[in-house]
């Protein structure tokens, strides 16, 4: 097994009047993209709070580098890189002058500090907006630019929460591209999402949270195989003829699921499933507004998990 | 809102500070003042200026004498720590606020190294720095007026520097449970003018009502004219050091509380 970069032990996040993280466990070892998966409010910023040192521990241990963060936080965060929510660039100062004046926050020498902005321009692809003042960047820009000053001090890991919250498609894809090739590069990566296609781009593997509750845990292939199988089937059938349209098929059905009036049946076997279920519908005479099939996805295995949606709306 | 428990916990604690990254901090402000001291000049210079002129010129003609002084050589010298006063206080209360909410400044430095201490000591040194730049260049217009007597002044900064900074003090403890921008106005409403009108800088404290006379005692803008006005005439006194205690120990008492105050904010 491969050094532990972080080591949660049952660790407790408690504000005022509730509890946002209620004693989770989890290691994310060196070089793998762990996420932290969940709805707003799962406790997922929370646990990466802590982890960059900016939420105390309230009870349990959390170790990054083998050391105690509430204790070492100074020397964790020297090697960690963090990539907030919410922007919080300068925004009086330009592209250029944010990476040197965030440079400095890690005591890096002038002539280092201009090399790895250099580095990190060319590498966010932003080498043509070096001067141009940040409040007057788009946000996809600003993304980018937060992005890269993360990773100004080479961090053995790589904080980023809700990294493409906000962003347009185009955007979104970019920086799902530059973090994969960080990721080829070897770098430790926590990422908390609630973009499920981003979870399944990007992580190795991941925790579910749900009500600061680990829910399950794996890798993305793994969970969608246990919980769902690798096909899904919707049908736009009358909820009344649900039951009758499954009869006979129960072999094929792995899990089914709820999605406003549609049914989504879950299956190793979608093709045979799908011809045999149009079978029964047109023999019973049973109409069926929609049918689709497409491959299952973990957004399939958090609605089965929680029925709920992962979505904000 | 915050717990008033919770306000304070950690108080007792020794900071945590890291001086070559304190002063990080505030090389970040003064490269941003860098940029906008332009846009601020207003505020903090131009104002005395024409208090200067209104005052000491306008009104002044009416008035005799103030401790053996001309109107104008009573005003100007502290119109240089008023105008101080104001530049930190500014800076402290919307320019702090502003870093800490609406930017989320202090939230990206102490992911690094830099630790919430170091961020609001920076602060309160940037925040004396301004005063000290603000007082300094308003000494230079006072010079030019011909209203500086005696070389004494060249230690004007010496009080403006204690007296500053107990500004910034009290600027980030308000700054660090304003729910709002509105609510500065308190702060400026209930004690940064009644200080600018009452605590010697137009008229003697002597002239306050007996049973108020004391209170002018209690603020650091009293102590800080009551020693440059000397320094600019020439007039310094062995009094003068027990007004610099003052301020200094005022400085000592309080500066944990921002520390403080301002990190369980901040962090919860």
């Amino acid at each position: 097994m491969r050094r532990s970069v972080i080591a949660a032990r049952n660790l407790v996040k408690r504000f005022a009047d509730f509890e946002a993280v209620k004693g989770v466990n989890f290691t994310v070892c060196g070089g793998e993209c762990f996420g932290l998966l969940g709805p707003n409010g799962a406790g997922k910023t929370s646990i990466a709070k802590m982890i960059y040192g900016f939420s105390p521990v309230t009870a349990g241990k959390l170790e990054v580098f083998g050391e105690d963060i509430m204790t070492g936080a100074r020397n964790i965060k020297a090697k960690i890189g963090v990539v907030p929510q919410e922007d919080n660039l300068d925004p009086e100062l330009t592209v250029w002058e944010n990476l040197l004046v965030y440079a400095g926050y890690f005591r890096m020498p002038k002539d280092m500090a201009q090399r790895r902005a250099g580095d990190i321009l060319a590498f966010m692809d932003l080498q043509d907006k070096s001067g141009a003042v940040v409040e007057q960047l788009s946000g996809g820009l600003k993304r980018r630019l937060t992005i890269g000053r993360a990773l100004l001090n080479q961090p053995a890991l790589l904080i980023l929460d809700e990294p493409t919250t906000g962003l347009d498609p185009y955007a979104r894809h970019l920086v799902w591209q530059r973090l994969k090739k960080l990721k080829e590069s070897g770098t430790t990566m926590l990422l908390t999402t609630h973009y499920l296609e981003e979870a399944g781009q990007l992580c190795d593997r991941l925790i579910v949270l749900y009500h600061g509750e680990i829910l399950e845990r794996g890798a993305p292939r793994e969970l969608i195989e246990r919980h769902t199988g690798n096909d899904a089937l919707e049908l736009g059938v009358e909820p009344a003829r649900h039951g009758v349209l499954m009869e006979g098929n129960e072999d094929l059905i792995k899990a089914r699921q709820m999605l406003g009036d549609d049914l989504v049946l879950f299956t190793g076997h979608g093709r045979e499933l799908a011809e045999r279920i149009s079978g029964r519908a047109a023999a019973l005479g049973i109409p069926v507004r929609h049918q689709r099939l497409r491959p299952a996805n973990l957004e399939d295995v958090f609605l089965k998990l929680t029925g709920e949606t992962l979505k904000e709306d | 809102m915050v717990k008033r428990k919770q306000l304070f916990n950690g108080i007792t604690a020794i900071p945590d500070l890291s001086w070559p990254l304190v002063m990080k901090v505030v090389y970040r402000n003064l490269l941003v003042f860098k940029k906008t001291w332009k846009a601020n000049i207003m505020f903090n210079f131009i104002e005395p200026m024409l208090y200067l002129w209104a005052m000491g010129f306008g009104l002044g003609v009416y008035v005799s004498q103030i401790e053996g002084l001309s109107y104008i050589d009573f005003l100007a010298p502290a119109l240089i720590a008023s105008s101080a006063m104001f530049s930190t206080t500014y800076e402290m209360t919307y320019g702090s606020f502003t870093r800490m909410g609406h930017q989320k400044v202090f939230q990206g430095m102490v992911a690094t190294p830099v630790s919430m201490d170091d961020v609001v000591m920076g602060e309160i040194l940037y925040g004396t720095f301004k005063g000290v730049l603000y007082g300094i260049v308003f000494l230079i217009v006072v010079a030019l007026f011909g209203l500086v007597k005696s070389p004494w002044a060249l230690l004007t900064p010496v009080p403006l520097a204690l007296m500053v900074m107990s500004f910034s003090v009290m600027s980030l403890v308000w700054t660090s449970i304003a729910p709002n921008y509105d609510s500065f106005g308190y702060f400026f409403t209930l004690l940064i003018s009644p200080m600018f009108l009452f605590a010697g800088v137009f008229f003697p404290v002597d002239n306050l009502p007996a049973g108020i006379r004391f209170l002018p005692w209690f603020t650091p803008l009293y102590h800080a004219v009551e020693v440059i006005r000397p320094l600019l005439h020439g007039k310094v006194a062995w009094s003068n050091l027990a007004d610099l205690g003052w301020l200094a120990a005022f400085v000592v008492l309080t500066i944990r509380l921002p520390l403080t105050m301002v990190k369980n904010r901040l962090i919860q």
